[in-house]
């Protein structure tokens, strides 16, 4: 276990924070579920790429410096999620899932039969920039952003259009205006990660970017618990690093992921963290929820005992 | 002209496998209201018990094909009973069963590639290869039986859910699960008798699948695609489901021997998102309202 190998561990699960913390503003707190993030991680490793690779490499190539590749590329999600938002943000239920299944896919097939990309057999020669410390600045601005957002007004009227759509649209609120916010902004997330994802991997091939993937992201945000931060972190952390330390069972992760999914559904829905953030004013909220509980309990058994009393 | 009906014949009977797979899907999405997205790796699975029956088992074809339909019956009421009817009795909303759903479906996938490897299999070849030839045209003797089989199971399940006191109630629970209930169906039951329908048909597919292609646990990406048939037809609509796939299964066919085998794939998306725009209940589907 040498720091080279730790700091590669470190840094896809970094990379990979940045795509769940925004699906997790996405899934956790507006309450769309999405499977097919991994094509707006696609398009921004696609269009970083483009931006940085070298002209000698790759004859479209433009040669600039990585900053610019980070924010083509997530500008370039965002905006291709905005036109995608505005055509089935409209659906009900099941229909959005489906659709961004069917956007997800159609990206990576497309990309498949761009051959300037090199196509299915990927495109070599993207230049290594990605760095550790980068990617934590980038958590870090990514995790203050989001945690201003979802208590600021905005963050508030997604969190009423996830829980009761037709409330909050009484009250007031233009739904599809916070649930096109939070698809842009999860968006624009996801294309940031794909650029630091492609200067990691310095290859890139449109398989890394299949449904698989899509789905993974969504796990971790379901594992970490819907509609908290911190369990967002916590999970991209541990299932990134999980299967790293478990080398052996590598074959047997996704077996894991699969179960513990089914797990979480069936038992504990709220997964990890589950509405809970791990900062000071969300602990003191968590021992009050906890500490009125407990007096709910206990005076409803005084007001048994009171009965049986009585009677 | 010749080479256009060859193209539609072919495409009738990779659409009428298609059929096989998005019944289940809307079968269940009928009652439940969800995708039920493990129905792939139902499909996929049943693939592999004929497999394992044909040749580790040594057995014929007839019982074969038997083991793997069985056993993919049992398979879907069992994820019914581990992965959805706890969230049924707590009443949980939708967006749980698809999550649940999915999780089913990696673990069946990842299962299989863990204990059973990821290679490709092929199928012994059980049926004569060289084609019924009429005029100009071909048809393989494979393609003729799973047309003729595929047909066969969708008029029975359509007539077993049309004329049968059981079929009835799965038209009500499909209409009303909440007053189904309350007229005294036992709707748990009426659940498990359409994840093992949805599950049988699975089978049967798989099989031929397999037969006709190869067998991998990655098989998923034409499930997916016959799922995209069932939307595109009206999720929860079987009429709809067998229709979408046979106009999918001869436009991918028509676009693979015209333009490009590339765009094959691309062609089922494109027409979902299609879809989703301008008629998101599909062609014969319900229109959905929000029940809130």
């Amino acid at each position: 276990m040498d720091w080279f190998y730790i700091q590669g561990i470190l840094m896809l699960a970094g990379i990979n924070l940045i795509a769940v913390l925004g699906l997790s503003l996405l899934t956790g707190f507006t309450g769309l579920f999405s499977f097919g993030h991994a094509g707006f991680m696609a398009i921004g490793a696609y269009i970083g790429a483009l931006m940085t690779v070298s002209p000698t490499t790759t004859p479209a190539g433009l040669g600039l410096p990585f900053f610019v590749g980070v924010i083509a590329g997530g500008l370039g999600a965002g905006i291709v999620s905005y036109f995608i938002g505005r055509i089935t943000l409209n659906l009900k239920g099941d229909y959005f899932c489906i659709a961004t299944l069917g956007f997800g896919e159609a990206i990576r097939l497309i990309l498949n039969n761009v051959q300037i990309f090199g196509g299915s057999r990927g495109w070599p020669g993207v230049p290594y920039k990605s760095t550790l410390p980068a990617i934590i600045l980038v958590d870090v601005v990514a995790v203050l952003f989001l945690a201003n957002l979802v208590r600021s007004r905005h963050g508030r009227n997604m969190v009423a259009v996830r829980e009761e759509e037709l409330a909050a649209q009484i009250t007031g609120i233009n739904v599809f205006k916070y649930k096109m916010i939070a698809l842009v902004i999860s968006a624009v997330y996801a294309g940031v990660a794909g650029v630091f994802f492609a200067h990691y991997m310095t290859f890139l091939q449109p398989k890394m970017f299949s449904l698989t993937k899509s789905t993974e992201l969504t796990i971790i945000v379901i594992f970490g618990g819907l509609g908290s931060i911190s369990g967002s972190v916590l999970g991209a952390l541990i299932l990134t690093a999980l299967p790293e330390v478990l080398r052996a069972f590598e074959i047997w992760r996704l077996v894991f992921y699969g179960a513990a999914v089914i797990l979480i559904m069936i038992s504990r829905p709220k997964g990890l963290m589950g509405g809970m953030e791990l900062s000071p004013g969300g602990i003191r909220k968590a021992r009050a929820e906890r500490k009125a509980r407990l007096e709910a309990q206990r005076e409803m058994k005084q007001a048994q005992e009171g009965e049986i009393r009585n009677a | 002209m010749a080479q256009f009906l060859q193209q539609l014949i072919n495409g009738l009977s990779i659409g009428s496998v298609y059929a096989l797979m998005a019944v289940g899907y809307s079968l269940v999405y009928s009652i439940m209201n969800f995708s039920n997205f493990a129905h792939g790796g139902v499909i996929m699975l049943g693939a592999y018990f004929g497999f394992f029956a044909l040749t580790i088992l040594k057995f014929p074809f007839v019982p074969s094909f038997l083991v793997a339909t069985l056993g993919t019956t049992a398979l879907a009421i069992l994820v019914e009973r581990i992965a959805y009817k706890p969230l049924r009795e707590r009443k949980a909303p939708f967006l749980y069963f698809i999550i649940s759903a999915m999780g089913a479906s990696i673990l069946l996938e990842n299962i299989v590639i863990a204990t059973i490897g990821p290679t490709f299999r092929t199928y012994p070849q059980i049926f004569d290869r060289s084609p019924i030839t009429w005029g100009p045209l071909a048809i393989g003797r494979l393609d003729l039986l799973m047309f003729f089989i595929s047909a066969f199971c969708l008029i029975a399940l359509i007539l077993f859910i049309e004329k049968t006191r059981i079929g009835k109630a799965i038209q009500a629970a499909a209409y009303n699960i909440k007053a189904c209930a309350l007229m005294g169906v036992n709707t748990d039951r009426i659940i498990l008798i359409v994840f093992g329908l949805g599950g049988f048909l699975a089978g049967v597919a798989g099989v031929f699948f397999g037969m006709k292609y190869t067998v991998y646990p990655q098989i998923g990406n034409i499930t997916t695609k016959s799922f995209i048939a069932a939307v595109f037809g009206g999720l929860g609509s079987l009429p709809g489901a067998v229709l979408g796939s046979v106009i999918l299964g001869t436009l991918e066919t028509l676009v693979a021997g015209y333009l490009s085998s590339q765009y094959r794939d691309l062609i089922a998306f494109v027409i979902l998102i299609g879809v989703l725009i301008f008629r998101p209940s599909g062609i014969m589907g319900r229109s959905m309202e929000d029940k809130a």
